[in-house]
């Protein structure tokens, strides 16, 4: 067993890790503006825009693939002007799978972010600005501290989503070692070679990854909502 | 002195009204704004505040907030807000609170000492009473040392006995800042003790405009009291019947005879009057 254990290769989680943290670093300042935005306006374009930032929730993740495929593989004008003139492909590499990344777990971020920001107190939000406070200043010194838990939340869920993510990433990015062969494609792989052992230990590890991801965000939620309830003072 | 000449087209839970304001107000005046809910007064507090746009005119002291094609931002408007329901920033402590302000701790504390916050200002704002944080909010919304003080309905959710208290504080730091105040409020005892004026919304216009004794008194010069009140029982007892009304916070019983009771119904509004040549005043 421990000799098992040390024949695995962890390249797959990390190349997992590595571009969920990514993919939710930048998400998060992707969507802060934009959820900011749709949690104050009151714009027709609003629905239009909810409709849009969720659709990669609804569409199988072979829609999104293609269609990205399709706009980043060097035949397309992105693509062709990526390649001419930085001499990067978008496709079938770690970039293509971290821009994929980017529209497939995009709900994910926005979602919690807009509906934490459309929970705050809008009197809150008025008597900073009386106080004499910028709009950016009021989001970052009252309005973000007081969403804390919508923020780890949209923070933890897009990290997790993109852990996840199978589909897009088979389509875009292939299943290249050490480039985008990531964790569930290993899984993947290893079933449809019979490696069951190896696939056991793999789908354990992201189980267990997952569990205690969760088990921690709701743990810190939890106490959170006490803080702000005064229990804990 | 602050002139106010504004209207705007409001869609409220009556249909559409034209709120139309034209107001003088003098400087360290303390103004109470009633009138039905649904008349516009937090609307004019919030154009006051730059909260909400409107079209006309509010210039104080020769100050333009707003006119035909410019409008001050609420940031740049010297003034200070109270919400009902406080609007703290949970998130700071209650001196951090009022710090975020602006930095004066002096003024901060000779504001927390005032108003007996002393204690509490290293608590966070949601381990305070009702009454508490609407002093927190009083002295944050007083940090700016602002030109005009906007109150919407600073007292409507506390406890009576809290009020009386609260009252005093607002009056004492009046007479302190002497700030020009506008305060919404629908209680008749709180109005006459805080403002030297009342003005009265009806469907957005004035309806009303003076001293509240001028206008709150309604039994002036006829030598009786005259309260009105909810009728909310009419019982028998033995052969008379007794009427138990109530008026304000207070419930009270009166002897009725049986011809009147013939047109009174339970539930509906009752005037209570009596010619007062001797009563009774006593300290409670």
């Amino acid at each position: 067993m421990i000799e098992l254990i040390k024949e695995i290769d962890y390249l797959p989680f990390i190349l997992s890790f590595k571009l969920a943290t990514i993919t939710t670093f930048i998400l998060f300042f992707i969507c802060l503006p934009l959820a900011w935005y749709l949690s104050q306006t009151q714009s027709r374009i609003k629905p239009f825009l909810e409709a849009i930032t969720a659709l990669p929730i609804v569409l199988p993740p072979s829609v999104l693939g293609f269609y990205i495929l399709l706009t980043l593989s060097h035949n397309s004008p992105i693509g062709h002007f990526f390649q001419e003139y930085f001499h990067v492909r978008l496709v079938f590499n770690f970039y293509g799978l971290i821009i994929a990344s980017c529209f497939y777990s995009l709900p994910f971020m926005i979602q919690p972010l807009q509906s934490g920001l459309e929970s705050v107190n809008k009197n809150m939000i008025e008597a900073s600005y009386i106080c004499g406070k910028s709009k950016l200043e009021t989001l970052f010194k009252v309005v973000l501290p007081n969403i804390k838990p919508a923020l780890l939340t949209a923070i933890i869920i897009t990290f997790s989503h993109t852990v996840g993510e199978f589909g897009v990433v088979l389509m875009i990015g292939g299943s290249i070692p050490n480039e985008t062969k990531v964790a569930s494609i290993a899984i993947y792989e290893f079933t449809e070679t019979m490696d069951y052992t190896k696939a056991h230990i793999y789908s354990a590890i992201m189980v267990s990854l997952s569990f205690l991801t969760l088990l921690g965000v709701y743990l810190f939620n939890g106490k959170q909502k006490k803080i702000f309830s005064g229990i804990s003072k | 002195m602050i002139k106010i000449d504004i209207n705007k087209k409001l869609h409220g839970a009556n249909g559409q009204m034209k709120l139309d304001i034209n107001l003088e107000i003098k400087e360290g005046e303390f103004l109470a704004l009633a009138g039905l809910s649904g008349s516009g007064k937090t609307t004019l507090l919030r154009i006051l505040a730059g909260l909400e746009d409107a079209n006309g005119i509010i210039n104080i002291n020769n100050n333009i907030w707003l006119n035909e094609n410019f409008s001050l931002a609420p940031q740049k408007r010297e003034i200070g807000f109270v919400f009902q329901d406080y609007a703290l920033f949970p998130n700071f402590s209650i001196l951090e609170n009022l710090l975020y302000v602006n930095k004066d701790l002096e003024l901060a504390n000779h504001l927390l000492k005032i108003t007996e916050l002393e204690e509490l200002k290293h608590r966070l704002p949601q381990t305070l009473s009702g009454g508490q944080k609407q002093r927190v909010s009083l002295c944050r919304a007083l940090m700016k040392r602002p030109k005009l003080l906007l109150m919407d309905e600073p007292l409507s959710a506390l406890d009576p006995q809290m009020r009386t208290k609260l009252q005093s504080e607002i009056l004492a730091l009046h007479k302190e800042f002497n700030t020009t105040t506008i305060m919404v409020s629908h209680d008749p005892s709180e109005i006459y003790r805080l403002a030297n004026r009342i003005v009265v919304l009806n469907y957005g216009q004035i309806i009303n405009d003076g001293t509240p004794k001028d206008i709150l008194l309604k039994t002036k010069g006829s030598q009786k009291f005259s309260f009105e009140g909810e009728l909310l029982d009419i019982v028998k007892v033995d052969v008379i019947y007794i009427a138990i009304v109530a008026i304000g916070q207070q419930l009270v019983e009166v002897v009725v005879g049986k011809n009147e009771i013939e047109n009174l119904t339970i539930g509906q509004k009752v005037s209570l009057s009596t010619k007062a040549f001797s009563p009774t005043i006593q300290a409670v």
